[in-house]
């Protein structure tokens, strides 16, 4: 009655259980889903590739992202120059890949930030309670509540354009969404039994939130960690193309797409933009894959 | 064929297909319900209870099948070869809440918190009489009236978190009453009941039966429960039947390990302090790393070698049937 | 018989109040009077049983006896080796040294034991806490109590899913003992739990009390269970105890009509007891709105005028040899001897 395909993997599987074949198996059932799921494995494949090739980019690349070299600019991609050279003469590969290695930073060092605070806020407020728990819910809403650009465009206006702004604006307004699936497994956790053992033992607080319950919460918090970084990374190439983000001298991939912005260069120069673009959808991609997966797998509603 | 019988169970055989493993979760159970009659199902936790009552409503979840055996509802119409419907199929949601209705333990979970009891019941009607509206909120209000709610109207327009756990209890089994079924199977009904509201549940329970001749699947664990409601009992152990008969037979002949064990094991109410009670050694084997043969030989003290051999069904008298090779023995001992 | 022992734990007028907040403004609208008012002794050595329905207050009031959820009034008294330890006023730091004395084992084994950690891991901290500071002795006490609990000693360093329902919930007794307490609380210890599986947790926990002098406090809704293993028995309804007695007087001699109509409405799996069951009316109540008068008066197939006006007080009576308490006005009017 169930679909055919069904049935066939049932019949292999009960084939395989009358031979013994089927032994209990070892290590984290999430790990196997996790591989066995097509779009996440390809999408770990993508960004260990694009991961490794920033981090290896002296390896990759000879060229210096950084040095002008006005004879040799607007060249389409060649032997030398694997994607072309931008209108200063720099070399368009080596800046995805060094560009890479900001971006990267960028996206993945704001959210790991975020999360520590969003994080490390959440399981005591929730576990905790009263009006402690109060102020702090308050004060992240008021965060959230902020539009990310008008931070940006303050934060710009006073303070100047740098990497280091950047970051602390990713984590302001990303701070607030951690806190709060924090704090929400934390309230249902705190009424597990095994806490009120070890409240029974008169274990300190402290000890009892952080060592003892936000082990068990960490399972969807890495998930997010995972979208949050896919999400910074594309808001920090946006504001770079807008030129609000890194300031221009760093390279980064929203600082190569900045060139865009000239229609002619759309139009005539196809290397400048396209090949950065790619990169980066499919760098987002690949994380949104992974982080979809591990949610999959971790998922223990989920059958399989 | 036995006008008597309501639904026949042969050779059932359910096997779950999780974690790319296989479970035979019900490993050949046969037996039948007879109207106006309770058949008690009774064991622990994992010996495929549950499945047996899912696998009859068509119930299970998708990395499961039927893998064997035959489920056949004597209708007034004919047999109906349930295990042979599509779960979705016309025919099998036509049986379903028609002809077969169910209850289970939680009724809080059972019951969906955001439309009123009235709605829900409702909803069962309009889909399996042709009732008007009118006619259906009278017999709403019959139904709850029947089943001891007070003030039925009333409660026929609140919502399911306002009503205790015995109301809602009452309000599930009024739901699954409304049509009229042959057949009810209650899965853990009073399980999370207080004591005393159980008590009415059963009162319930047997004016059902006596009303109505429905024919009732009781499933439990407890085995008090059976000696109050059950006619015929079986007892399960890992997925397959290892003693069935009627309540006398089981309660005060009972010939497998098994059921001596969990019988010896269990306080009873008025023996005093200083009852025995003995407790089987070892515990539940696991699902997917079964002994072979005799799933209970490893917990049992009257297991020898031939026991590695899976026994066969015996019958001890037209009704009583044991699943043991030891039967002889232990009878001389007992 | 009376014991003349000193009680090792002594309840006066214990009461545990819940605010219930609604309305916008949260504002204070009533309390549900969880524990109601508790006078009990608990003699060092016995099992104490606390039974009755979902409501009555029992594990509240095990919780308000290990102050892990604070009584809104009244005293617990601790008897610390001879000194009366005041428990309901002290700070959580204060109460540490008698947390030590008065533990508590759990209902649900599976979410009693912390899935992140092992067996080790989740007993470290306890240990610690008390003062056990090498690694080495941590282990051999875990260890010790794991084979006294039939389990290996190396299912120590095993983690939670590994084990079944029975065996988590005798981790959770090795959890309970391993800091060597005098008094152990049962939150529905076994109900959770396989009948074959209880039987044998059962007999376990009679052989430690023996074997470690304990006291019990057994809280439970199956008196089937209580009849086997305990002492004395307390009925609770509503927040207040109705009966309380020695196990054989509350069977034999049953005076409260509550504990009457719950005795007669539990199934029996013997086929020859023939009950005559008494099917109270009306459900369960909730202690947020409680009758006025007896608790009990509403579903009381004996109630009369006074009930519905006047709270019976939990008096003693003598009957047989024992003292038998009962908070019922049908034998203050006989005053029964």
């Amino acid at each position: 009655m169930a679909n055919a395909s069904l049935n066939h993997e049932f019949d292999r599987i009960l084939a395989r259980e009358e031979a013994g074949l089927n032994r209990p198996q070892k290590g984290s059932r999430a790990f196997r889903k996790l591989m066995g799921n097509p779009l996440a494995v390809a999408g770990l494949v993508i960004f260990m590739i694009i991961l490794l090739s920033s981090i290896f980019a002296p390896i990759l690349t000879a060229h210096d992202p950084l040095k002008i070299n006005l004879r040799e600019m607007l060249q389409e991609p060649s032997a030398e120059h694997w994607f072309g050279t931008d209108r200063t003469g720099r070399d368009v590969f080596a800046r995805i890949l060094y560009g890479g290695r900001v971006s990267i930073l960028v996206g993945l060092g704001s959210s790991l930030i975020a999360a520590v605070i969003g994080v490390g806020l959440g399981a005591y407020t929730g576990y905790v309670g009263g009006w402690v728990d109060t102020v702090a819910l308050r004060i992240s809403e008021i965060f959230m509540a902020f539009p990310q650009i008008i931070l940006v465009l303050l934060l710009v206006s006073i303070a100047g354009q740098s990497l280091l702004n950047l970051i602390i604006i990713f984590v302001l307004s990303g701070w607030g969404s951690m806190y709060r699936m924090t704090r929400a497994r934390m309230l249902s956790l705190r009424e597990e039994e095994f806490v009120q053992a070890l409240q029974s033992f008169g274990v300190p607080t402290l000890k009892i939130c952080y060592k003892h319950i936000l082990p068990n919460a960490l399972g969807p918090i890495m998930v997010n960690i995972t979208l949050t970084t896919a999400m910074f990374i594309l808001a920090e190439a946006g504001l770079s193309f807008l030129g609000l983000g890194v300031p221009l001298s760093i390279p980064t991939w929203g600082n190569i797409l900045n060139v865009a912005k000239d229609i002619r260069v759309l139009e005539n120069n196809w290397w400048m933009w396209l090949p950065v673009g790619m990169v980066i959808s499919f760098f987002v991609l690949s994380v949104n894959f992974i982080g979809d997966g591990m949610r999959d797998s971790t998922d223990p509603t989920l059958q399989g | 064929m036995n006008n008597k019988i309501a639904l026949s169970v042969k050779d059932l055989k359910t096997f779950f297909y999780t974690n790319k493993r296989c479970n035979k979760a019900v490993n050949g159970v046969s037996f039948t319900i007879k109207k106006g009659k309770t058949l008690g199902i009774v064991g622990e936790s994992g010996c495929g209870k549950s499945v047996t009552a899912s696998s009859i409503m068509q119930l299970l979840p998708r990395l499961s099948r039927i893998e064997e055996g035959s489920i056949t509802y004597h209708s007034e119409q004919g047999d109906i070869r349930i295990d042979q419907l599509d779960r979705n199929s016309k025919e099998m949601r036509a049986v379903r809440g028609e002809e077969i209705a169910m209850i289970f333990q939680d009724p809080m979970t059972a019951l969906n918190p955001v439309f009123t009891v009235g709605y829900q019941i409702d909803e069962a009607l309009k889909y399996h009489t042709r009732l008007d509206a009118k006619g259906r909120q009278r017999r709403v209000v019959e139904l709850l009236t029947d089943m001891g709610i007070p003030l039925p109207e009333k409660r026929s327009r609140e919502y399911p978190h306002q009503f205790s756990g015995g109301m809602r209890q009452r309000a599930m089994i009024a739901m699954a009453m409304s049509c009229n079924p042959k057949i009810l199977i209650a899965d853990e009904p009073t399980t999370a009941l207080d004591v005393t509201i159980q008590a009415q549940i059963f009162g319930l329970m047997n004016k059902l039966k006596e009303d109505n001749g429905t024919g009732i699947m009781l499933i439990t664990h407890d085995m008090g429960v059976i000696a109050e409601l059950a006619d015929e009992v079986a007892v399960m152990y890992m997925g397959i039947i290892v003693e069935a008969g009627t309540v006398d037979d089981v309660l005060r002949r009972p010939q497998h390990p098994y059921t001596l064990g969990l019988l010896d094991s269990i306080p009873v109410l008025g023996r005093g302090k200083y009852q025995e009670i003995k407790s089987i050694r070892g515990a539940t084997p696991d699902a997917y790393d079964r002994p072979k043969g005799c799933q209970f030989a490893p917990r049992c003290d009257f297991a020898t070698d031939v026991c590695k051999v899976t026994p066969q069904e015996e019958h001890l008298s037209e009704t009583h049937r044991v699943t043991c090779h030891r039967i002889r023995e232990i009878s001389q001992n007992v | 018989m009376s014991n003349a022992n000193t009680p090792i734990l002594r309840l006066r007028g214990v009461r545990t109040y819940f605010p219930i907040h609604a309305g916008v403004f949260k504002t204070l609208v009533g309390h549900v009077k969880a524990v109601d008012g508790i006078d009990l002794d608990v003699i060092r050595g016995e099992v104490l049983g606390l039974v009755g329905e979902s409501g009555c207050g029992k594990t509240t009031l095990g919780k308000s006896i290990l102050q892990l959820v604070r009584p809104t009034g009244g005293e617990v008294i601790y008897n610390d080796a001879g000194m009366q330890v005041e428990l309901c006023g002290l700070s959580n730091d204060a109460l540490a040294p008698y947390r030590k004395k008065l533990q508590i084992i759990f209902q649900d084994p599976h979410s009693s034991l912390n899935p992140a950690f092992t067996i080790f891991g989740s007993l470290e901290d306890p240990l610690k806490r008390y003062g056990i500071k090498s690694k080495a002795e941590r282990r051999k006490i875990i260890g010790d109590l794991l084979e006294a609990v039939n389990m290996q000693r190396d299912y120590m360093d095993r983690y939670p899913h590994e084990f079944s329902g029975g065996q988590r919930q005798r981790i959770g007794i090795v959890r309970a003992l391993c800091v060597d307490p005098e008094l152990v609380v049962c939150d529905e210890a076994v109900s959770a739990l396989d009948v074959s599986v209880q039987a044998q947790v059962l007999k376990l926990l009679m052989q430690l009390k023996i074997e470690r002098n304990l006291t019990y406090l057994f809280i439970t809704h199956d008196l089937a269970v209580t009849e086997y293993l305990c002492d004395r028995i307390a009925v609770m309804y509503l927040g207040r105890i109705v009966e309380l007695a020695e196990t054989s007087a509350i069977y034999a001699d049953t005076l409260h009509p509550y504990t009457q109509a719950l005795l007669s409405a539990i199934p029996v799996a013997d086929l020859d007891k023939k009950t005559n069951r008494i099917v109270l009316e009306g459900d369960v109540p909730s202690p947020v709105d409680p009758p006025s008068g007896c608790p009990f008066h509403p579903r009381c197939p004996k109630a009369f005028g006074r009930c519905s006006t006047e709270v019976p007080a939990l008096n003693k009576y003598h009957r047989q040899g024992h003292d038998h308490f009962v908070a019922c006005h049908l034998l203050e009017d006989n005053a029964a001897q």
